[in-house]
């Protein structure tokens, strides 16, 4: 099983942003998919940064992709999706608009807000140049074995979320320019605050969903840490973390051990919740009634 | 401009076509519709009837297969496709891409509409899929504004569709997986949002709380009027406010903006609301269609009339304006 680094989905400062992928050069995982996934408006505070990121993670030996937009509307958001393969490494689709300035037949990611729900969608992905998909975190288990045997016939790696807040929703309407009473458009980067995501309560003020500009999140961390030898044993060869403040390289190593076989379930569960104090871990779109829901390891009902 | 009109029950589609729309939407009671509620929808001779009862009188039906198919569940949604096409549908509604690749090799002929589910927000998109599926139309995700629509119509020759009343999603339509994640009911796969098998109106201490999936998103004081707990219009808090965070309790009334659309190249206007009565259907359908005949003969819109026929009495015209977002 690999390990997959999805892009970072927060606002982070130019720095920590550049840090992250520093540090994950020397660290257990097979491969990369950094840039600008939820707003355009982020991309000049560290794009200039992104062609050292690609290089060092390269030289040390990582597979590398740059993520598309998740939500394409303007002209200049067209235009910077189009750039993307002019990089020089994979482009990850997150938006169909990525795979209309594709080559036709050149080979490309799925990451995981396409939608790719059936065996029908991932035959036409695989014949138009597909060769890896993460699938939508939403997906069932039983899903993911069906699709993962389709998947082998196709020679199509499958990817499953493996860890983090997952993305729920994106609108074309900026939440964190909302809460602070203005618009998109003078933002005035207020997401910026808020580098895993803003608490989002119920009226019982139970923390519920996470605030990302543009985009809503769950507030638990997905984990497939009591599904990892289901996962295995369906045929799925990665697992994608998705990049959260504290010691992230920490829980890519811990995942390494999970997979090693030096961490059980429940120890991987421990060292994850460690790192995330006052957030739960969530496993329920693999095998529970509702993503929010939490197996702790006993089989599914 | 052409007024596509909702109908959730055979009645309602009569009653649609009685009171002027020119196409109906409807689907079939399963899953493969994004409006799969208990009682709605059409079996299949009902699909056959109420499209030879629209084609008598000059209206056309499309056909919603707008859910994404379960993997290993093809079969049902692929079935939908063609007997859609032998009952006669002018046009399928699609959002899947496996899907619209299987209706464009099995069903050539059958005119192929891409859904709003499908989130198709710029003219690059919506050339790749009509270039790769033969897309005539598509129904445009509500995150754009007036503007960016003519700019969409001016670079694709794919007519476009917009919603302009009724229910108003606030995420990028087919994207959204808040529904499962409280609910385990997902419009994505389902056909279902914020599902009213999950939701809970409680009485305690004084106020009424009103509940998803045992989530508290909305609380109101004894006597107040409690909306239904629908996640994105719910009530949070976040720092240091509490209020609706994602958008308030509104739907989208954009029948003042009918000249504008035309204007910008809209072929055609929606109304959501397969869930609704004939009756409220046919009301909200005689009003826009007399919108749309006095903008045709350049006379002035009637005042709005629909106001009151909006879910929780207050309108929006969503992200057709830019400060909305």
């Amino acid at each position: 099983m690999d390990l997959t680094v999805g892009p970072n989905q927060f606002f982070w400062k130019a720095d920590a942003w550049a840090q992250l992928y520093e540090t994950l050069a020397a660290e257990p995982v097979d491969r990369v998919v950094l840039g600008e996934l939820v707003c355009s408006k982020r991309a000049p505070f560290y794009q200039a940064r992104i062609p050292e990121a690609i290089e060092t993670l390269l030289a040390a030996g990582k597979e590398v992709a740059l993520t598309s937009l998740a939500l394409v509307t303007l002209k200049r958001e067209r235009k910077m999706t189009a750039e993307l393969a002019e990089m020089g490494v994979a482009v990850e689709v997150n938006d169909l608009t990525a795979l209309a300035h594709l080559p036709e037949g050149a080979p490309f990611w799925v990451g995981p807000l396409v939608n790719v729900y059936n065996e029908g969608t991932l035959a036409w992905l695989a014949a138009r140049g597909a060769r890896r998909v993460c699938l939508p975190p939403e997906l069932t288990l039983d899903s993911v074995r069906v699709l993962t045997a389709a998947a082998r016939d196709l020679g199509v790696a499958i990817e499953v979320w493996g860890h983090g807040r997952v993305p729920l929703a994106i609108s074309g309407r900026c939440y964190h320019a909302r809460l602070h009473g203005r618009t998109k458009d003078n933002c005035q980067f207020a997401c910026e605050d808020d580098p895993d995501g803003l608490d989002v309560r119920t009226m019982d003020d139970q923390p519920f969903l996470a605030m990302n500009g543009v985009q809503t999140l769950s507030h638990t961390h997905a984990s497939a840490a009591h599904q990892y030898g289901a996962l295995v044993e369906a045929g799925v060869t990665a697992l994608r973390l998705s990049p959260q403040t504290g010691d992230f390289a920490a829980l890519c190593r811990a995942w390494r051990a999970r997979i090693d076989g030096a961490l059980d379930g429940a120890g991987l569960a421990a060292k994850l919740e460690a790192q995330a104090p006052g957030v739960r871990l969530s496993d329920g779109f693999l095998t529970g009634a509702r993503g929010v829901d939490w197996s702790g390891g006993r089989p599914a009902a | 401009m052409e007024i596509v009109c909702p109908a959730g029950t055979p009645a309602s589609l009569r009653a649609a076509v009685k009171a002027g729309a020119h196409t109906i939407y409807c689907g079939f009671a399963d899953e493969t519709n994004a409006r799969n509620f208990p009682g709605l929808n059409f079996d299949r001779a009902e699909m056959r009837d109420g499209i030879a009862f629209a084609h008598a009188r000059g209206a056309k039906v499309l056909v919603a297969i707008n859910t994404f198919p379960r993997a290993g569940g093809e079969a049902t949604w692929h079935a939908a496709i063609a007997d859609a096409e032998a009952a006669g549908a002018d046009a399928v509604i699609l959002a899947d891409l496996g899907l619209l690749d299987r209706a464009a090799r099995h069903h050539p002929g059958l005119r192929r509409h891409l859904s709003v589910q499908a989130a198709a927000a710029n003219a690059d998109m919506i050339n790749l899929y009509a270039d790769t599926f033969g897309v005539k139309r598509v129904v445009l995700p509500r995150v754009l504004s007036v503007p960016e629509i003519a700019a969409i119509n001016a670079e694709t020759q794919v007519e476009t569709e917009v919603f302009v009343f009724g229910g108003l999603c606030v995420m990028a339509e087919g994207r959204c997986s808040l529904s499962s994640y409280a609910t385990g009911k997902s419009p994505n796969m389902n056909g279902v949002c914020s599902p009213a098998s999950h939701v809970e109106y409680v009485e305690e201490n004084g106020t009424l709380d009103a509940r998803l999936g045992g989530y508290t998103i909305h609380r109101a004081a004894r006597g107040e009027p409690a909306p239904y707990p629908t996640l994105c219009k719910g009530c949070f808090g976040a720092g240091e406010k509490t209020g609706h965070l994602f958008e308030d309790p509104v739907s989208l009334n954009a029948e003042q903006l009918i000249p504008q659309l035309e204007k910008a190249g809209v072929t055609a206007l929606k109304i959501e609301g397969r869930q609704r009565s004939s009756s409220y259907v046919a009301q909200v359908v005689r009003n826009f269609r007399a919108a749309v005949d006095a903008v045709a003969a350049g006379r002035p819109l009637p005042a709005g009339m629909l106001a009151r026929l909006s879910e929780g009495q207050a309108g929006t015209t969503g992200a057709y304006r830019k400060t909305w977002r």
